[in-house]
């Protein structure tokens, strides 16, 4: 009874944590300026089931896109089996869904199998990353702490694994030595293989340790539950959102600003001057404020595979940019002042930045807007938007382009070509234009 | 059999001797900036120019009515320019009826097909692969001669041909009409590794790095060890042929535009 009170008590409390650390992701995101997303939802859900659910983009490259759908769907599916440890602890009861029989043992044996196959998953990344030192691993923005929190991740599933099969194992035996006293006997797939380390302790033992992988899955679960909306790994939950809101546009496609058109008609009379309107905020993005919502939601959706970087040609050319940091900044910004505006007010400001504090402009001017990182994200985020509207408002409010970037600008407004040449000398090239006629 | 060859001067049409003529050609092909004034670039719309002639399409250019597309300063981020020269252009569109367009410049391909569309440009807009690649099976480009077979053609992708906007076959189809043999280069088509002139870097100094772009694109094209390098487009020509004559190959690898390919293939 009191195991049971316990049990409800830190299921709730994990609960309403982790409500409330959603709710801080969310209020992150809505810094965000509005952008409606909600055409063509056939073919946004088409694109989820291929690109999330399905793992579309994974598999591009194939190891780690192997390791990590074996990852993904154990954890889809030995999560199944959280309903049974949940109605087990509210209600006292031991294996609730034992019942079943026969088939129980081949779900649980599924289960234990998969459990196997992400452990050993789970330690090929590891050693990926601090062993073979995977070059996607190495790079400037991923300090001590991205590199922890991977590593945190990944042992903290192998831990959550093990219990499962350890808790298995132990349970076994108990069962072993009451069979024939009205209890069932079963035996799981893989946690059978772990009865000889089992076998010789007393039953008090056993019942110790099965209660002990009992209580470490599931409050290392809990706990995992409420790790992960402070980790990179939040992944696991916007990736889905973050496809279904993606751009279904071509990459190419950059969405044009509709205030500027409003001023342009204005400015050449195909609108009347009444249209203008005062205030409209600054053009392109100084900081996360000045960003769609989507921009921030790619962040946090972003788990720093690097894959983005690993085909950026300023990246692999060694300039700063790597559009994994854009998305680490975007990240890292939006929860600083998120958190800025939680304990000061929502007018509050602290002063600094995404542009400046976090990205400089050498990053922004890096970019040659090939979409290679976006095509590659394997959670479709756009990169390139954000490194767009840095741009924008560095050229449109601050004029801080490159000069020579200024010079082109310039000739393009004087003689309508990015280089000083007479508009009047357009179509020299089709002088003396002579072809031969084979006959 | 004995060929005569008689050197035909191509007279290119423009949009406003037709009008007056109260003639409307089908298409119009957008030269661009770069077809329009830079030397190297001038030679791929001279070529092109001759294909169209060649399969006799109903075609005229703007001349000094064009103006640049606002590419380069939509890309760095100077969205009044861009949005300056984009309505402008499609005043001079709707002003001649056009409706369907074909350039040689994938930068612009993409920026007349999608920017411009969202601020009302109703125009087909074909880039010159996919225009080139319909003439061939239209049979109005008969490539008869041996004259490629023996060379090995590899294709470098633009960014915004390619991943940008999906066009990867069309390109391949007119390289390989000409029966040259086709390598690709390690990283192609969705992958294809840029070649450093796109987002307005064209017009600026690259930052400090370890190499430059388009010699590590370079180096991608010397793996393969071509006869021909080519490309479909006039930013991406620019950078491979200092690419390649920065790697001292230019005695063995040629870099040509697929519309200079298939010129030369037809002798034009």
């Amino acid at each position: 009874m009191v195991a049971q009170i316990l049990f409800s008590m830190v299921l709730l409390t994990a609960i309403a944590l982790f409500v409330r650390n959603v709710r801080r992701i969310v209020n992150a995101i809505s810094m965000g300026r509005p952008q409606s997303i909600n055409d063509q939802p056939a073919l946004r859900w088409r694109k989820m089931l291929l690109v999330a659910i399905g793992q579309g983009k994974m598999v591009k490259r194939p190891i780690s896109g192997f390791l990590h759908i074996i990852v993904y769907v154990g954890f889809l599916l030995v999560n199944i089996e959280m309903i049974e440890i949940m109605i087990d602890g509210i209600f006292g009861t031991h294996r609730i869904f034992g019942i079943l029989g026969t088939p129980y043992n081949w779900l649980i044996s599924g289960f234990e199998m998969l459990a196997i196959f992400v452990i050993v998953a789970c330690i090929i990344f590891l050693v990926r990353r601090n062993i073979l030192k995977v070059k996607r691993f190495q790079a400037v923005e991923l300090t001590t702490w991205p590199r922890i929190d991977a590593n945190i991740i990944l042992l903290t599933e192998i831990i959550l694994m093990s219990a499962l099969l350890i808790m298995n194992a132990a349970d076994t035996i108990i069962l072993l030595r009451n069979c024939g006293i009205g209890v069932d006997c079963y035996s799981f797939l893989v946690s059978s293989l772990l009865l000889p380390i089992f076998n010789n302790l007393d039953t008090n033992t056993l019942i110790i340790i099965e209660r002990a992988g009992w209580w470490i899955h599931i409050l290392g679960v809990l706990a995992f539950l409420n790790y992960i909306p402070y980790s990179k790994h939040f992944h696991i939950a916007l990736a889905f959102p973050n496809v279904w809101f993606s751009k279904l546009q071509p990459n190419a496609a950059m969405p044009n600003m509709p205030e500027v058109t409003r001023e342009v008609e204005i400015m050449m009379g195909s609108r009347p001057e009444s249209d203008a309107i005062e205030n409209q905020g600054v053009f392109g993005a100084k900081d996360i404020v000045d960003l769609s919502w989507k921009n921030i939601m790619d962040s946090f959706a972003c788990t720093e595979c690097g894959r983005c970087s690993a085909v950026c040609p300023a990246n692999q050319t060694g300039k700063k940019l790597s559009p994994r940091k854009i998305m680490m900044d975007t990240r890292d910004r939006a929860e600083e002042l998120s958190l800025f505006k939680r304990l000061h007010g929502a007018d509050s400001h602290d002063g600094k930045s995404l542009l400046g504090n976090y990205i400089t402009a050498e990053e922004v001017w890096a970019c040659t807007t090939c979409n290679a990182c976006v095509e590659e994200c394997p959670v479709t985020i756009n990169q390139v938007s954000i490194i767009l509207a840095l741009r924008r408002y560095m050229v449109m409010e601050q004029s801080a382009a490159p000069s020579t970037i200024n010079a082109m600008l310039t000739n393009i407004e004087n003689n309508g070509a990015p280089w000083k040449y007479a508009a009047a000398d357009r179509a020299n090239w089709t002088k003396e234009l002579y072809m031969n006629e084979v006959k | 059999m004995e060929e005569t060859i008689n050197k035909l001067k191509i007279k290119v049409p423009v949009m406003a001797d037709l009008a007056a003529h109260g003639k409307t050609p089908e298409y119009l092909f957008w030269v661009g900036s770069a077809g329009s004034y830079d030397d190297r670039a001038k030679k791929i719309s001279r070529a092109f120019a001759k294909l169209l002639a060649h399969a006799g399409v109903d075609y005229a250019i703007l001349g000094t009515e064009e103006s640049d597309s606002g590419e380069a300063a939509k890309r760095a981020g100077a969205e009044f320019n861009f949005q300056m020269q984009a309505i402008a252009n499609i005043e001079v569109f709707k002003m001649y009826g056009v409706k369907k367009i074909v350039t040689c410049d994938p930068h612009d391909y993409s920026i007349l097909k999608n920017e411009y569309a969202q601020l009302g440009a109703e125009l087909e807009v074909y880039h010159h692969s996919q225009f080139l690649d319909k003439l061939i099976a239209q049979g109005k480009l008969k490539i008869s001669n041996q004259y490629l077979a023996s060379k090995t053609i590899t294709f470098h992708d633009p960014c915004y041909l390619g991943r940008g906007n999906g066009v990867f076959d069309e390109p391949r189809n007119v390289i390989r009409s000409t029966g040259a043999h086709m390598v690709e280069l390690k990283r192609s088509k969705i992958r294809s590794f840029c070649c450093g002139a796109g987002g307005a870097q064209m017009f600026k100094e690259a930052e400090k790095g370890k190499t430059e772009v388009f010699a590590a694109r370079t180096e991608d094209v010397l793996e393969v060890t071509p006869d021909i390098l080519c490309t479909a487009c006039p930013f991406c020509m620019l950078m491979l042929t200092d690419g390649i004559k920065y790697k001292e190959k230019q005695e063995q690898i040629k870099v040509l535009d697929i519309a200079e390919l298939l010129a030369d293939a037809l002798q034009l």
